[in-house]
């Protein structure tokens, strides 16, 4: 078998703030797969997909990186069951689109599109639908590991049960997850109907979500947290269905399973580096605000303007800078309200110069070991890196533990060991599983040993 | 690896009882705790320090090495790399000499160039193929103001400290490919207990304003730090000056 060729490379997270050099391996097959961690040296290997995870859970300083996204092809789709088994590398986006005209659709999808499906299960990501369908987790039917011993395992919830929710939220530390099979879910379009109210405050918006949410297949709600005094906590909350094709416009009921994204821009065509202020960003987010519907019932979008706002902008990571960012997002279980309310008043009164922050409520975890979510409130938001932010972070981290809640790793790049032990739990029986199948640690990231996984 | 926030998980401080060195350790530790390893001879001193940093949370390792004797340098290095990935190395060790028998005894000037130049200079080479090695980290080096233009008081130190900036300016280059950063720090007039009793230079500093600085420097890409920063102006200004005008200077 030919050597497998590496480059030495600096890699970072999303957020490009600790970026470390290892050795990239770009592979192809499994048999790359298997040699590179096979001749792992003593720094050890870590899979990576398409790096959208802000801080340092995808790179390996020192070590081997395998970059998996040349592994990409779809091996099989069952229409009928909504089965689709296909290489670790592929992205949602592109599951997305060969689904779609097959009447299926990806069953959960974060923020972005450019996501691999390795980096999905790997992450247990969720997306607007997690409080009625649950984590991406919850529709991975089988997937293929390949163990630090080279062999591969094929694990599925019913026949290995344990490896199976160890992997699911693992962040690539128990092997390399060479295939997946997920079950897509049915839809008649690619449009959704969406409901669409503003929201006064924090408490108005929670109460609005307690109220329905279970009504909606899909929610989210966009906080401005610029906003201060009496509206801190102002929101837009979006809310809606996928759409049948009855329900669609008469001009799109002929190719209902259209999907046609726009062709992207790149960030600095549209933010100058130096733009991106407090100033800019309050004028952007009171904007956001205002150009919402005050109330608006069944409003017909399509994937992007629903899902992934952003996607339409490439790179808009480098918006914030040469200095980096980084994305805070954590989950208080329901009843912690008032600690919520503390967290948001926090942050806005910090005026950490940051874009709209995202609220969601939770539905019930699934029994991955170390997946993020938990019944309850979870938030999100993006921080450029000041002086001052490290103190902010620890001290919201103490109130995010205080009242039960967690951080989510692949949104980590800050927080302290000690912290992230005691928001899970069952991080000693994870430990457990991984030990077994991985007793030398071949497998291990820059965020594995920051965090003692 | 230091994190998004700057914040860092285990620091080395060749020089283990220098008072920047330490106000540099503690400045870096913020209210979290990063371990330590202090570098230095075996002295009743450097056990205290230790016991200090242990008290304030600190996991603290010792390894001794003596900047006199070359053959303690690499085995130092070695040792305090093999108890984990070290996020920064602060090159805090030095001595002023005297600044007269520098310039006549040729073992006090070879030992002034051991401790000053040779010793970091050796250990940094050493160093910084660890730093490539774990593929992250940064170096923190105390140079000097006096090493920008030596003057007649003290040239022999002046001398070293000049040798020593030019090694770690150049090393920050060949290290910037791979992600390291070099953060070579310029304080003027530091009162410490190496200069007690010394009348204070203009703009002189105490050693936590040094680290305040090499810190800032570290968490904001800076790549040169003066301490204080206006430092730089009068460092500029007398490099200019031509020598008869220099002569004359009272500094
Ligand atoms: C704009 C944006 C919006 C986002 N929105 C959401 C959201 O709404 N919900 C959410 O949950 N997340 C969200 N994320 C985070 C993102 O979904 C996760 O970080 C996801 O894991 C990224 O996938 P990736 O392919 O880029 O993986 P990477 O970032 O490359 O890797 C992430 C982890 O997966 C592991 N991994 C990757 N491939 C494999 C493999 N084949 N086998 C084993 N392990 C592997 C890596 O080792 C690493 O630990 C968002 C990120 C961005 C940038």
């Amino acid at each position: 078998m030919a050597p497998v060729t590496s480059t030495r490379r600096l890699l970072a997270g999303w957020g490009q703030t600790s970026p470390t050099v290892a050795e990239f391996v770009a592979a192809t097959s499994e048999s790359d797969v298997r040699a590179t961690v096979e001749d792992a040296g003593p720094r050890g290997v870590l899979a990576r997909g398409l790096g959208r995870s802000y801080g340092d859970s995808a790179q390996n300083g020192g070590g081997t990186v395998l970059d998996m996204t040349g592994l990409s092809r779809i091996l099989s789709i069952d229409a009928t069951t909504g089965e689709v088994t296909a290489e670790a590398g592929v992205s949602l986006d592109t599951l997305v689109r060969v689904l779609l005209p097959l009447g299926l659709f990806v069953p959960v999808l974060p923020g972005t599109r450019q996501v691999t499906l390795g980096g999905a299960i790997a992450a247990d990501i969720h997306g607007k639908n997690h409080h009625v369908e649950g984590s991406f987790g919850n529709h991975v039917a089988a997937m293929d590991l390949l163990l630090a011993d080279g062999s591969v395992r094929s694990l599925t919830p019913q026949t290995e049960p344990e490896l199976f929710w160890a992997t699911v939220g693992g962040m690539g530390l128990t092997g390399v997850v060479l295939r997946a099979t997920l079950v897509a879910k049915p839809v008649e379009s690619a449009y959704f109907l969406v409901d669409t109210e503003r929201t006064r405050d924090l408490d108005d918006l929670m109460a609005r979500l307690q109220a329905n949410d279970d009504e909606y297949t899909y929610s989210v709600a966009w906080i401005d947290l610029v906003a201060r005094g009496a509206s801190t906590g102002r929101a837009v909350l979006t809310r809606g269905w996928s759409a049948r094709a009855d329900q669609l416009p008469r001009r799109l009921r002929s190719r209902p399973l259209h999907f046609a994204p726009r062709t992207r821009l790149t960030a600095p065509a549209l933010f100058p580096s130096g733009l991106l202020n407090k100033a800019t960003i309050a004028a952007f987010n009171e904007a956001f605000y205002r150009r919402a519907p005050r109330e608006e019932r069944g409003a017909v979008q399509g994937i992007g303007q629903f899902f992934h706002p952003l996607d339409a902008v490439a790179n808009w990571n480098r918006v914030y800078g040469p200095r980096g960012f980084l994305q805070y997002q954590f989950v208080m279980p329901f009843g912690a309200e008032d600690a919520m309310r503390t967290a948001v008043e926090r942050l806005s009164a910090a005026g950490t110069a940051s874009f709209l922050a995202v609220l969601k409520r939770f539905g019930p975890g699934n029994p991955g070991l170390l997946s993020f979510p938990t019944p309850g409130w979870t938030l999100a938001l993006d921080i450029p890196v000041t002086p001052e932010l490290g103190r902010l972070l620890d001290d919201l981290d103490d109130l995010v533990l205080s009242a039960g809640g967690r951080l989510y790793l692949a949104k980590d790049s800050r927080t302290t060991a000690e912290a992230l032990h005691r928001m899970y739990p069952r991080i000693d029986e994870w430990r457990r599983v991984r030990d077994r199948v991985d007793p030398h640690r071949v497998f291990t990231s820059d965020q594995a040993k920051r965090l003692s996984l | 690896m230091m994190d998004a926030v700057g914040d860092v998980q285990r620091v080395l401080v060749l020089g283990g009882t220098s008072e920047i060195g330490l106000a540099v350790l503690r400045r870096l530790a913020g209210r979290r705790r990063p371990a330590a390893v202090l570098a230095g001879r075996p002295t009743d001193r450097l056990d205290a320090v230790a016991a200090e940093l242990r008290a304030e949370g600190h996991d603290v390792d010792l390894v001794h090495f003596d900047a006199e004797d070359r053959r303690t340098w690499a085995p130092a290095v070695e040792k305090a790399f093999a108890g984990g990935d070290v996020d920064v190395v602060v090159v805090a060790f030095g001595i002023l000499g005297d600044a007269e028998r520098a310039w006549q005894d040729p073992d006090d000037a070879a030992a002034l160039a051991t401790v000053n130049y040779t010793a970091p200079v050796t250990m940094g080479v050493d160093v910084a193929a660890r730093l490539r090695t774990q593929g992250h980290g940064a170096l923190v080096v105390l140079s000097s103001v006096a090493g920008q233009r030596p003057r007649r008081s003290n040239f022999a130190y002046g001398s070293t400290k000049a040798g020593l900036d030019a090694f770690y300016t150049g090393l920050r280059e060949a290290l910037r490919p791979e992600g390291i950063r070099v953060v070579v720090v310029r304080p003027g007039f530091v009162r410490t207990k190496m200069t007690q009793g010394m009348p204070a230079a203009p703009l002189a500093v105490d050693a936590d304003r040094v680290a305040e600085a090499a810190v800032s420097g570290l968490r904001s890409g800076r790549e040169v730090v003066w301490a204080p920063p206006p430092m730089r102006y009068v460092a500029f200004v007398l490099r200019l000056l031509p020598a008869p005008l220099f002569r004359r200077l009272p500094v």
